[in-house]
């Protein structure tokens, strides 16, 4: 190890660096992706790229494969300004990206999907024979052996990554900037991937790696700068660092939002999860067997970094997505992939699910705040007039109530969802949730793009739940959160509980250490 | 049985009434190939089709008359690129709005130019396409079966119909063997692949649908100065819908579209032929044949036998996106 | 956050489509040598100026309300049902078998029941593709095109071989028995002292359909049923979380729609021809399209509409017996009004929503 680390940076100070970038932003409407951002990437090395989810690591990726354009800022590309307004550019300057979510043809072969864009004239028969022998070639030198004549759906998904590089390779690329690409593989795929990037490594290329695994950034980095809410805030040589002081940049020292709260009074057990498992549609697990037990008058909070098969446990608890394993809600079986696995049937079960993307699955942004507040309720009772119709007057009135004891603003019942704010559509739904009085609660990401004030709010609403002696399953990618509103917490990663923790025994370097996959040290709760 | 010339005479009327199908069908597979959806094929072929025959008549050339079809077809064809590419507008809407254009203005413009009712006068001699003799079907005309073979169903057809199977084989080679061919079958399945690949999505995607507009020009340039003499009003008479059910049949396919316009065409054939049709017993009415080619595609949509699935891309605007 | 208020939204940017469809008709028809205020004068006489040109804007309205509600509904929840034409092919032969083999005693029954006939032979025809859409995933635009296709072909078969009184060369129904016959409106208001031509075929249906109007109404924006399909129609992963089933709002949205279209045949087939022909719909199940989009999917707005290409098929005709202009002006206006109130709806909206953000800011 110690002699990689060694050989890590050559000659690299006498050459320009092969990326560098000097001050660049980026803001999307009101908010700023990237905050004067400058970095230099030297020449044959692998450099990580760090940070939380919405650390602004991927937005800057694009603006150097010229998917979006800089509000400012300078790219060089090996010591020349090089203006990158399109992909086409990025590809003549050297630059190939292996995105996350792959840009392939499915129902293409590997040959061809490879040869997209990179034809060398009018007719195909060349291209290919010319691409089969570089990718014969290119699987020689870099373990990067893909059948040329496979079709691209029918290749694992490691596989398809491999194409991935091999189309940026076949174009030539010194510099290949892959956004997190162990993602999707499993560990041994990981593992092939982490000697390919190493052979291309020797052979002069530079890599650019996007992650939030830091085990990944320890094994194969030469330098790892880290982000943290749209800016740079260091770059270290890796051999300099520590896992430990990584997390501890990433995550910041952040001013931890009080919360009062009593201890928590657990009662019986409401949930008892029994190894749940999820495969999404290209058939990749995403929920890796999860066991979990929750009781009344305590708060479950759910730790990792967006990704990591929290999405989907909210989903199928929500009946939105189906899996398999055992789920009991007080002592009664859930059905997981039947007829009875749908959001009205866990409603009927006493859930409730604030779900993590509120603006197209929480909410109906064109419904006015009222319907809104009947959404996923239209069937209750009390909003009913008659068999058929639904009772507005009721609705607006429900309206009206929720507003104000929720402090939804403005509290007017008639405008449409969307022109509400990101907090004060979050605590419409809360209200419209927590308000159904649940048995338990499903609640992710409850405060991601609330302003301050409302997350307070929203936080002393949850605690004032579980105070009544129910039960609740927070998720959310906010360390911080975690810290301050749960009695337990359960660490997800890559689809699985890494350990479960007492709050008020560990701290955020430990946490943050075990979403980056690697274990924590001090004692279970 | 049916004696040899009837056979031939079904055969070669399956030919002809095949033609238009498959020119508006290959046009259907170029554009849908591509990500664009197109139910305007019916308006693109009738536009194409008043407008040859209104030049050949005024001209006295076909071949003018062939160029002005498809022009005619391109105008109807960059309105559909304009709503559907550029301001990605619904794809369907845009194809349904196309064919009551063209339905609306051939009658408009065919009453001012002629007043005849929307139809054109009948076309005569130089302006209509004339048959071709291929060579020998007179010399092999004494050769047992494939003497009448030669001479009444493979020779004696008009340009446009030797062009319409040309436009088979060459399709297929456009579409697998050269570079733009395969440009455009990945912008109908991943435009997001072209676009990062550093090739233009919105470019393609015109081109893809120009080649639509030229042949449905060429169909409907056939259909009124070839199969028939002059324009009627609706005369395309959904046409434009049985090429888009060929073209599910053939799963979006070149060499499947020429089979599947060639069965649709014998059904046309043999309905024109047969008032009801007596097969093994179970009588079949007219009425049925016709239905044929529309109930196959929606057994064929349904994936009971061997599912059609449409390009992944196909009726979706292109939005960037990481 | 707003783009631009919702009065623009709902009305600005559908009269701005609508100006543009005309202007360009306009157009049109100054290339054909006429003149466009001529034409517009002798359509208002034709259509609005009697009241049997009423009696006839009126009857054609009455078409395009139920087609242009059919496609409404199937719109609110995200659907694009193409076969409002089938299904009101349909639609037809129900309501004339209902007429030819119930000897019913009161016309006010006969319309129950026909209304009720028709109504079940347009969902029933709606439903297959609906099925496929829900259950198969096969795209119910292609599939409503070709069973537009299939009910004509079928009303061939039935009409030319089963329906056809022998000795009759003419591929239609008998007519209908007399206790059938519904009552126009011209003899409705002449009996309540009001004049009006008693000729036309205007009848007691455009009732039913201002009474489908409200009703759709009502479906739309006050049942638990209308919440469902608009909340699927807006977002179908939001109504999923919501527990609303795709396949249960997929085949209620399409059979309310074909039904919709079915009734349509009470007026053309029942109050106006009083047999079943070929071809009866004549296209109304296309118009109700562009009757849609030009009401922004809204009953009231279908219902204006719906008047405006009533008035404009019966000053078509007008001016076709007038001009040298034929009937079919209407139908590239036709396409126009789907064209820039459909498709081209970005190419408006853009610039609009432009000026309203120039606007905002400078008045910041």
């Amino acid at each position: 190890m110690a002699e990689r680390q060694a050989q890590g940076r050559p000659e690299a100070a006498a050459l320009p660096p092969a990326i560098e970038l000097r001050g660049i932003s980026k803001a999307f409407g009101p908010v700023q992706a990237n905050g004067d951002i400058s970095v230099r990437v030297a020449r044959g090395t692998i450099h990580g790229i760090v940070g939380e989810n919405g650390a602004g690591k991927s937005t800057l990726m694009s603006i150097l494969y010229g998917f979006y354009r800089a509000d400012a800022g300078e790219i060089l590309i090996g010591g020349r300004p090089t203006p990158i307004p399109d992909s086409q550019s990025a590809i003549r300057a050297g630059i190939g990206m292996v995105f996350q979510h792959f840009k392939l043809v499915p129902n293409f072969t590997v040959l061809e999907n490879v040869v997209l864009g990179a034809e060398e004239g009018a007719l195909l028969r060349p291209s290919l024979a010319r691409a089969r022998r570089e990718l014969t070639r290119l699987a020689e030198d870099y373990e990067l052996d893909v059948d040329p004549d496979a079709l691209v759906e029918d290749l694992s998904v490691g596989h398809q990554q491999r194409v991935e590089i091999l189309k940026a390779l076949y174009r030539q690329a010194d510099i290949l900037i892959l956004d997190e690409p162990t993602g999707v593989l499993t560990p041994a795929e990981a593992d092939h991937l982490f000697r390919i990037l190493k052979g291309l490594k020797a052979q002069g290329k530079t890599i650019v790696l996007i992650t939030h695994k830091l085990r990944e950034i320890m094994e194969i980095t030469d330098e790892v700068s880290v982000m943290r809410r749209g800016e740079m805030v260091a770059t270290v040589r890796t051999e300099a660092t520590s896992p430990e002081a990584l997390a501890e940049l990433m995550v910041g020292r952040k001013v931890l939002l009080r919360v009062d709260k009593a201890p928590a009074a657990p009662g019986r057990t409401v949930l008892e999860i029994e190894d749940l498992r999820v495969r999404d549609g290209h058939g990749v697990e995403r929920l890796k067997g999860v066991s979990l037990t929750l009781r009344a008058g305590e708060i479950l909070g759910i730790a990792g970094v967006a990704g990591n098969g929290q999405s989907e446990l909210l989903e199928l608890l929500g009946g939105i997505a189906q899996g398999t394993g055992r789920v009991r809600l007080n002592g009664t079986e859930l059905d997981l992939s039947g007829r009875g696995c749908n959001g009205r049937a866990r409603r009927a079960a006493g859930i409730a699910h604030v779900p993590e993307d509120r603006q197209h699955l929480g909410m109906i942004l064109d419904f006015a705040a009222w319907e809104n507040v009947a959404f996923g309720y239209q069937d209750a009772p009390e909003y009913r007039a008659g068999r058929f119709f639904m009772d507005n007057d009721a609705l607006r009135a429900e309206c009206e109530g929720k507003m104000a004891r929720f402090d939804v603003r403005p509290p007017l019942p008639a405008l449409a969802g969307k022109n509400f704010s990101g907090g004060n559509q979050q605590k419409l739904i809360v209200a419209r949730e927590i308000e159904r009085n649940p048995d338990l609660l499903l609640i992710g990401q409850p405060t991601r793009g609330v302003d301050i004030g409302a997350i307070e709010f929203i936080h002393k609403q949850i605690v004032a739940l579980r105070d009544a002696g129910k039960a609740i399953l927070l998720v959310s990618v906010e360390l911080d959160e975690i810290m301050s509103l749960s009695d337990r917490i359960a660490v997800m990663f890559d689809g699985r509980i890494m350990g479960l923790r007492d709050p008020a025994r560990t701290d955020e370097r430990e946490l943050g250490l075990m979403m980056a996959g690697m274990d924590g040290t001090r004692g279970a709760a | 049985m049916m004696d040899l010339p009837t056979l031939l005479q079904i055969l070669d009327s399956t030919i002809r009434l095949g033609t238009p199908l498959l020119l508006a069908c290959l046009a259907g597979l170029f554009s849908e190939r591509a990500g664009i959806f197109d139910i305007g094929l019916e308006g693109k072929m009738l536009a194409a089709a008043f407008l040859s025959a209104a030049v050949a008549f005024v001209t006295g050339s076909v071949w003018l008359g062939l160029v002005a079809g498809i022009v005619a077809s391109l105008l109807m064809s960059a309105i559909h690129g304009l709503a559907s590419i550029t301001f990605r507008g619904n794809q369907l809407i845009s194809g349904v709005a196309i064919n009551f254009l063209a339905s609306g203005l051939t009658v408009l413009l065919g009453q001012y130019w002629f007043a005849l009712g929307g139809r054109t006068p009948s076309l005569e001699g130089a302006a209509r396409f004339a048959p071709i003799t291929l060579p020998f079907a007179e010399e092999l005309r004494g050769v047992p079966v494939l003497g009448p073979v030669y001479r009444e169903l493979i020779s004696g057809h008009t340009a446009l119909v030797y062009v319409a199977l040309l436009a088979v084989p060459a399709s297929w080679w456009l579409l697998y063997r050269t570079r733009f061919g395969l440009r455009l079958r990945a912008v109908g399945e991943n435009p997001a692949a072209v676009d990062t690949a550093g090739v233009s999505v919105v470019g393609i995607r015109y081109a893809a649908v120009a080649i639509c507009g030229l042949l449905t020009g060429l169909a409907g340039a056939y259909l009124a100065c070839s199969l028939s003499a002059g324009f009627v009003k609706e005369m395309t008479a959904g046409r434009g819908y049985i090429a888009l059910a060929a073209l599910i049949f053939a799963k979006w396919r070149p060499w499947q579209a020429l089979g599947a316009t060639m069965l649709f065409g014998l059904l046309e054939a043999v309905a024109n032929r047969y008032q009801s049709l007596n097969l093994w017993g179970l009588p079949l009415p007219v009425q049925f044949m016709q239905a044929l080619p529309y109930i196959l595609t929606v057994i064929i949509l349904a994936g009971f036998v061997g599912k059609a699935i449409p390009p992944r891309a196909g009726g979706q605007p292109y939005v960037k996106e990481r | 956050m707003e783009r631009m208020p919702a009065w623009a939204d709902a009305l600005l940017v559908p009269l701005i489509s609508l100006a543009v469809a005309f202007a360009i008709s306009s157009g049109v028809i100054l290339a054909i040598g006429e003149n466009p205020w001529e034409a517009l004068k002798i359509m208002v006489t034709g259509a609005l100026g009697s009241s049997y040109g009423w009696g006839y804007t009126l009857y054609y309205a009455t078409n395009f309300i139920f087609t242009g509600l059919a496609v409404a509904v199937a719109f609110h929840a995200s659907l694009f049902n193409i076969g409002g034409e089938g299904q009101a092919t349909l639609g037809g032969l129900g309501v004339a078998l209902a007429c030819l083999f119930v000897p019913w005693p009161h016309w006010s029954l006969a319309l129950i029941g026909a209304a009720a006939m028709g109504a079940a032979f347009g969902a029933a025809w709606a439903a297959v593709p609906a099925w496929l859409q829900a259950r198969r995933g096969s795209h119910i635009v292609i599939t409503t095109i070709m069973f537009n296709f299939i009910a004509a072909s079928l009303l061939n078969y039935v009409l030319v071989n089963v329906l056809r009184p022998t000795g009759s060369m003419d591929p239609a129904t008998a007519r209908f028995p007399g206790a059938t016959s519904l009552p126009g409106i011209g003899d409705m208001l002449t009996a309540v002292g009001i004049p009006f031509a008693k000729t036309t075929p205007a009848n007691v249906t455009l009732f039913i359909a201002l009474g489908a109007c409200f009703l759709v109404w009502a479906l739309i924006w006050r049942t638990r049923l209308g919440y469902e399909i608009r909340a699927f129609g807006k977002s179908e992963k939001a109504a999923v979380y919501a527990g609303i089933s795709p396949v249960r709002i997929t085949m209620l949205a399409m059979l309310i729609s074909g039904a919709l279209a079915g009734l349509m045949a009470i007026n053309n087939v029942m109050g106006e021809a009083e047999r079943l022909v070929l071809n009866s719909v004549e296209g109304a199940g296309f118009i109700g399209i562009a009757v849609a989009l030009m009401g922004r999917s809204h009953p009231f707005g279908v219902l204006l509409a719906a008047l405006l290409f009533g008035f404009l098929y019966q000053g078509g005709a007008e001016l076709a017996l007038w001009t040298s202009i034929p009937r079919e002006l209407i139908t590239v206006i036709q396409a126009l009004v789907i064209l820039f109130t459909g498709a081209l709806d970005n190419m408006v909206r853009q610039p609009v929503e432009a000026l309203f953000l120039r606007a905002r800011k400078g008045a910041k």
